[in-house]
């Protein structure tokens, strides 16, 4: 079983390297729509890529809502 | 004609099979314009069939393979008239695309629809119209229009419910979430997931798969097992009529189409 830490973590690498952000400069706490500039259908992507990374499914619906990672790790992590 | 290049799509046939693809920007909405176009190659059809064995539907656009209706014009035709116009307007609408999508769907070729990214909606029900779905693992599936208030009006409902089960069907309708290309496998709505960017070269290697076979075999098999639902698509088309006149649904694409967020594809 991952930690939240461990599951942060890899949210926070595939985010990075999908939308070509600097990885060191993401934090479990940023707001991903601000600090990353996307929108609901590049979040789509992020969700469809960390379900297939983890996976798991992960209903739209409980995303509602969520733009930090810590809180998407979470979610995540109550599917592991 | 062989080969096309329309406003909102393209054909041509290349090594035995129509390819047909999807290219208005931003996500392949579909509206009056895409309509023309579709009616556009339907009638071009029967020249089509008999040069090729396969149709493939793909798109050009990065988005996905297609959000869905366009529903800013729609939004907008409605506002432009009283509530028993728009009525009218719509049903005329859906009666011409139900029209273009059943005639796809009857295709004696072997039809697959190529996805990737989102493939929502109205996109959902034209791909729903092929015989397979061969996804890249980055699509996703998603029936969102009870969120305006509305049902599924391109034929979606019926389709769906001749390909899978009702835990799927009710889920993918009731709730509005979006499913991936795994689930969609698993739900026996896609029939091969393909790794990224190469849902289209699948296709094309299936296509060629199918153009083996005897053409009148194959065109005999399809119309046994994939038989067209055509009294629920004519029930749907009422059911979607009455409700589109509601206020509900006049809000609901006002928010959607006003909505200057991140997150109108969010439910």
């Amino acid at each position: 079983m991952k930690t939240i830490e461990q599951t942060t973590d890899e949210i926070l690498n595939l985010a990075a390297t999908h939308f070509k952000y600097p990885r060191a400069d993401l934090q479990p706490g940023d707001d991903f729509y601000k600090k990353l500039g996307i929108d609901s259908l590049q979040a789509l992507e992020l969700l469809t890529r960390l379900e297939n990374h983890f996976g798991v499914e992960l209903p739209d619906y409980e995303v509602q809502g969520v733009s930090d990672f810590h809180t998407l790790a979470t979610r995540i992590q109550a599917r592991l | 004609m062989d080969e096309f290049k329309g406003k909102t799509l393209s054909w041509r046939i290349e090594g035995g099979a129509v390819e047909l693809a999807l290219d208005r920007p931003p996500a392949n909405e579909i509206g009056l314009a895409m309509l023309e176009d579709l009616e556009r190659f339907v009638s071009s059809l029967p020249a089509l069939e008999s040069k090729a064995s396969a149709l493939i539907l793909y798109s050009k656009q990065k988005a996905g393979f297609s959000a869905g209706a366009d529903l800013r014009e729609l939004y907008e035709q409605a506002q432009k008239m009283d509530a028993p116009s728009a009525a009218k307007g719509v049903r005329a609408f859906l009666e011409r695309i139900h029209a273009a999508l059943n005639r796809l769907d009857a295709s004696p070729l072997t039809t697959i629809a190529a996805v990737h990214g989102v493939c929502f909606g109205g996109g959902f029900e034209l791909a729903l119209v092929c015989d397979l779905i061969v996804a890249d693992k980055m699509a996703r599936f998603c029936f969102p229009e009870l969120r305006l208030g509305l049902i599924p009006g391109f034929g979606g409902i019926p389709r769906l419910k001749r390909d899978a089960g009702n835990a799927v069907v009710r889920d993918l309708l009731l709730t509005g979430r979006s499913i991936n290309a795994t689930k969609a496998l698993s739900a026996g709505l896609v029939s091969q997931v393909a790794a990224e960017g190469e849902a289209l070269r699948l296709s094309r290697a299936t296509a060629a798969q199918a153009a083996k076979f005897d053409r009148a075999t194959a065109a005999a098999a399809k119309r046994f097992i994939k038989p067209l639902p055509a009294e629920e698509l004519r029930r749907e088309i009422d059911i979607f009529c009455e409700l589109f006149t509601r206020p509900a649904v006049m809000e609901g694409l006002r928010k959607f189409v006003e909505n200057a967020g991140p997150h109108p594809y969010l439910p």
